[in-house]
């Protein structure tokens, strides 16, 4: 149909990935950002990209298993066949990249160099020095700005999306949007929306994630009828440097190196690090985990550290909760040779030398695999039925979700490296989707009436106006967003208890309805902050209700979600005998397990509270098998597990897809 | 970790902030106080100032409105005049800061990009300028072709430095050639005509350090060398290359210790080599 655009929202990786392959596929696009596209948050990944390629392809690995440490690192609970379809896509991604002029690191002889991640046993990853996803970014952002000089890209930077337009038969029409400088409120009409707006790291105060990332976007879709998928589902990275204003990443490759993670026997000990001796040292993640010592997996690492300072006390500070993560055995040279970059900014944030002193550190919320639901159409194969009008598609006509703020491909938990791969590829993937979407829609919206925009638009500025217009004296929204984010760290990150969520719940409806009341510091008509945080701290409610409301109805432990009381145990018996039977009886717990919460939640806004439904989860391609990785009695319990498949595979004739391997232990 | 209190600072500190309410106003100066907190940066008191949306004397005042986004200095958006110099304000320290100027912190907007409103400023020349000298890699399209051209690592580490440029700005508000340029929409001019006239006005202004970095960047990319030419006929052009100055001030504030005077200097070999294969074109 002429005259059909598609208005994406966000300038991420899978925003400009999209907006690159509708523009290549001759479909004019206009591109929202918060911020201009070439500052959006894929600049802060630093580790790299993954795929099978040419080398472990000759160790023995394949697309099939890199699909299968991605759900098996995600606990299952991912659909397969987006996850299929995006493994065999990587190995394409990635040479599109080069191509495209990413600044990846080489080997000697000019070939891409790969290091190796967590929850695999290939050096599947590819990367640009310390600064992966700002190259992945700028690549794309260049694409982008050729698009746009040739016309058929429109880029609106610095515009805040206020919500989807819905037409009478509930299709979506386009949407509204305020000019942060101008303050200016309007209707832009699209045939299809695209939101790519990434994660929710706000809704807990400060997190790895960048300032835009207040989860709004989302929200406002959220509010007007899409659904949220698996919002409980929230990565907390076990080494972040705590700051008044951030909490700045520090790469696993600082343990990878040497690192040694310890705090002071004796709580509040006042004394400087290099004072205090070896033997009053706590090395707890060595003396807990002799096998693994600091190289345990990333949830256990996490855990442990939360645990030592919350439960135990001992952290290093007494008003702030952090560890030593100490590198100061390590000769200078090597550091410098090996970890150069990521202690720059350790020296540069801190004003500290982590080659002389101990770096402090702490887990920090780092990723939300939980997002907007979508669905997808599986093809033959296993995969995704290419340029199917279902795929990314949030169920509402015409709205599709891409990049961290869909909840399709990570499951429980993310592996490191893999979420640059999903955002480039459901941007990439999206796009045919969405032209054969525009191909099937009945009148574009060039054909709507006049009066559905200027009704959205003025809907959006009477909020805007009685925002304005609150009485002084209320909440303060900045205040008011610190307590928000209290609440979220303290119950909703790392160890979860039904106590502390359901009056986590009870609180957050409190504090919404405060935030009702925020009246402004600031009635300017120009660039004013003040009013647009407050529309962004309003919609982190939404977001924040279903994390908490879905943590608190999920009685297991799976991924990133832990609750200790619903905790699988290791066997306790030594004697064979006895150990076989307690695998037994942990097999037969974990299948009980399985059918009642191998599921994903997905949540609709009644206006006030989510509703939480239940989806099973398609694991067609590859069975669920339990994650053991660091479990005492784990080698037994594997072995009766592979015997109980095989006889049941036996009894049915129908074995598991032949090219399905027992992969190693995840290490994510 | 320096504890200021014990270094002889006191418990608070003021921040002198050039304020301006909306674009072509005039500026005035606000004091504030903040209460000193450990690992400070810039960031976290332009936090605890919209916080507590009061001068330090006490009137309520309105936020001072600033940009920031990453806050890891990756992105590029929080480039602020910090104690006289451009620099981002997510990695200007308070303890250093205050070590540099005791008791007090001073903030300005940046100076060669029109005031939108306090600390914010309009820097779309400055990516408009990555438009004029076509700063991408010129490829067929997104479909599946292999792999690119192989690189050795020595190129490698040549253009992963230039390709850090975060587009802040810093090396352009140092610049003695980069000039402001403001224009005022006129009384009937439509907001596009606006744009196009302003669009007009920054394509034959300087193009600054920057972007010329880019231009050697994609000159020396195996496939972005196919427009080499049409890059050095923009550096060549009205705004470009020969308004360079030599200052050296450019590289000097890099944030990311990108070598912006080299980049200018084999910008400026290619450009005569530009010049001589066009004269014997002719």
């Amino acid at each position: 149909m002429a005259n059909q655009r598609v208005l994406v929202i966000g300038g991420g990786l899978a925003g400009l990935a999209a907006a690159m392959k509708l523009a290549e596929l001759g479909t004019p696009v206009d591109l929202m950002s918060l911020t201009p596209v070439k500052r959006s948050h894929s600049v802060c990944a630093q580790g790299g990209i993954n795929s099978c390629n040419d080398q472990t392809r000759q160790l023995g690995d394949s697309e099939w298993k890199h699909l299968d440490d991605t759900v098996y690192g995600g606990d299952f609970l991912q659909h397969q066949p987006p996850v299929k379809e995006m493994a065999y896509a990587a190995p394409k991604i990635i040479d599109l990249m080069d191509r495209l002029g990413v600044t990846f690191n080489r080997t000697q002889e000019g070939f891409l160099d790969h290091r190796r991640f967590g929850g695999t046993l290939y050096k599947r990853t590819a990367f640009a020095g310390a600064t992966t996803g700002q190259q992945l970014l700028y690549a794309l952002d260049e694409q982008v700005r050729r698009y746009e000089a040739d016309g058929l890209i429109n880029k609106y930077e610095y515009w805040d999306f206020l919500s989807p337009i819905r037409d009478d038969a509930g299709v979506c029409r386009g949407a509204v949007a305020q000019n942060l400088m101008t303050m200016e409120i309007r209707s832009f009409a699209a045939d299809v929306v695209i939101v790519a707006s990434g994660g929710p790291g706000l809704v807990y105060g400060r997190s790895t994630m960048s300032m835009v990332c207040t989860g709004s976007a989302v929200s406002r879709c959220f509010q007007q009828g899409a659904k949220y998928g698996n919002g409980e589902f929230i990565q907390v990275h076990p080494t972040a440097i705590p700051g008044a204003d951030k909490l700045r990443l520090m790469s696993e490759s600082a343990r990878g190196e040497g690192g040694r993670v310890w705090v002071p026997r004796k709580p509040n000990d006042s004394r400087a690090p290099q004072d205090i001796p070896t033997a009053e040292r706590y090395y707890f993640l060595e003396e807990r985990y002799p096998e693994y010592g600091n190289l345990v997996p990333r949830d256990i690492a996490t855990r442990e550290i939360f645990d030592i300072c919350v439960n135990d006390g001992l952290s290093v500070e007494a008003d702030r909760q952090c560890v030593y993560l100490d590198l100061t055995h390590i000769p200078r040279a090597e550091l410098d040779r090996k970890l150069g970059g990521i202690l720059e900014i350790y020296e540069k944030f801190q004003g500290v030398d982590p080659r002389d002193f101990p770096m402090k550190i702490f887990p920090a919320v780092h990723y939300s695999m939980g997002g907007l639901w979508v669905d997808y159409q599986k093809s033959a194969e296993g995969g995704l039925e290419a340029g199917s009008p279902r795929n990314q598609s949030t169920g509402i006509p015409g709205l599709y979700a891409i990049g961290e703020c869909d909840y399709q491909y990570h499951g429980g938990n993310r592996l490191g490296a893999n979420s640059l791969l999903s955002c480039i590829f459901s941007g990439l993937f999206v796009a045919p989707c969405v032209q054969s979407a525009m191909e099937a829609q009945q009148g574009s919206a060039a054909d709507q009436p006049a009066s559905l925009y200027e009704n959205a638009r003025q809907d959006k500025q009477s909020e805007h106006d009685a925002l304005l217009n609150q009485a002084a004296g209320g909440e303060n929204p900045y205040l008011l967003h610190q307590e928000l984010g209290a609440l979220m760290t303290r119950a909703a990150t790392v160890v979860r208890r039904n106590d502390q969520l359901t009056e986590a719940y009870e609180k957050l409806g409190e504090l919404a309805e405060r935030s009702r009341n925020c009246s402004l510091s600031d009635s300017g008509a120009w660039t004013n902050q003040n009013v647009v945080f407050t529309k962004a701290l309003k919609d982190m409610f939404p977001i924040a209700k279903s994390i908490v409301r879905g943590a608190l109805n999920r009685d297991e432990c799976r991924g990133a979600h832990y609750k200790p009381e619903f905790a699988f145990s290791g066997l306790e018996s030594e004697e064979p005998a006895e150990r076989h039977h307690q695998a037994e009886a942990w097999c037969d717990r974990f299948e009980k397990n399985t059918e009642k919460w191998l599921k994903s939640s997905v949540a609709s806004w009644d206006g006030e509270n989510p509703q939480i439904a239940y989806e099973e989860v398609d694991t067609s391609l590859i069975p669920p098998r339990p994650r053991l990785y660091g479990l005492v009695g784990g080698e037994v319990i594997e072995q009766v597990w592979a015997e109980r498949m095989a006889r049941r595979h036996g009894e049915s004739g129908n074995g598991a897809p032949q090219e399905s391997s027992q992969a190693a232990p995840s290490t994510t | 970790m320096s504890d200021h209190a014990a270094n002889g600072h006191s418990d608070s500190f003021e921040v002198r902030i050039l304020r301006q309410d909306a674009p072509g106003e005039s500026s005035y100066w606000e004091r504030h106080r903040v209460e000193h907190e450990p690992d400070m940066n810039v960031i976290s008191v332009m936090q605890r100032v919209a916080a507590r949306a009061q001068s330090a004397d006490g009137k309520p005042v309105a936020p001072v409105a600033w940009d920031c986004n990453c806050l890891e200095e990756v992105c590029g958006a929080c480039t602020m005049v910090i104690n006289g110099q451009a620099r981002q304000a997510c990695t200007a320290l308070v303890d250093k800061l205050l070590d540099e100027q005791p008791a007090e912190i001073e903030l300005q907007p940046m100076q060669k990009f029109p005031v939108l409103r306090d600390l914010v400023v309009d820097r779309s020349r400055l990516f408009r300028a990555l438009t004029r000298v076509k700063g991408w890699v010129p490829v067929d399209g997104s479909y599946d072709l292999g792999p690119g051209p192989r690189q050795s690592r020595t190129e490698q580490e040549v253009a992963y430095p230039l390709s850090q440029c975060m587009s802040c700005g810093c090396c352009l508000d140092a610049c003695p050639q980069y000039t402001k340029i403001e224009l005022t929409p006129g009384v009937d001019e439509s907001a596009a005509d606006f744009a196009a006239r302003q669009e007009q006005t920054h394509d034959s202004a300087f193009l600054g350090a920057h972007a010329i970095s880019q231009t050697v960047l994609f000159n020396s990319h195996p496939t972005g060398k196919v427009n080499a030419g049409e890059r050095l006929d923009v550096l060549m052009d009205e705004g470009g290359l020969q308004i360079c100055g030599n200052a050296q001030n450019c590289v000097a504030v890099c944030p990311k210790e990108i070598p912006l005077t080299t980049s200018i200097a084999r910008a400026g070999r290619a450009t005569t080599f530009r010049l001589l294969e066009r004269w014997f074109e002719k």
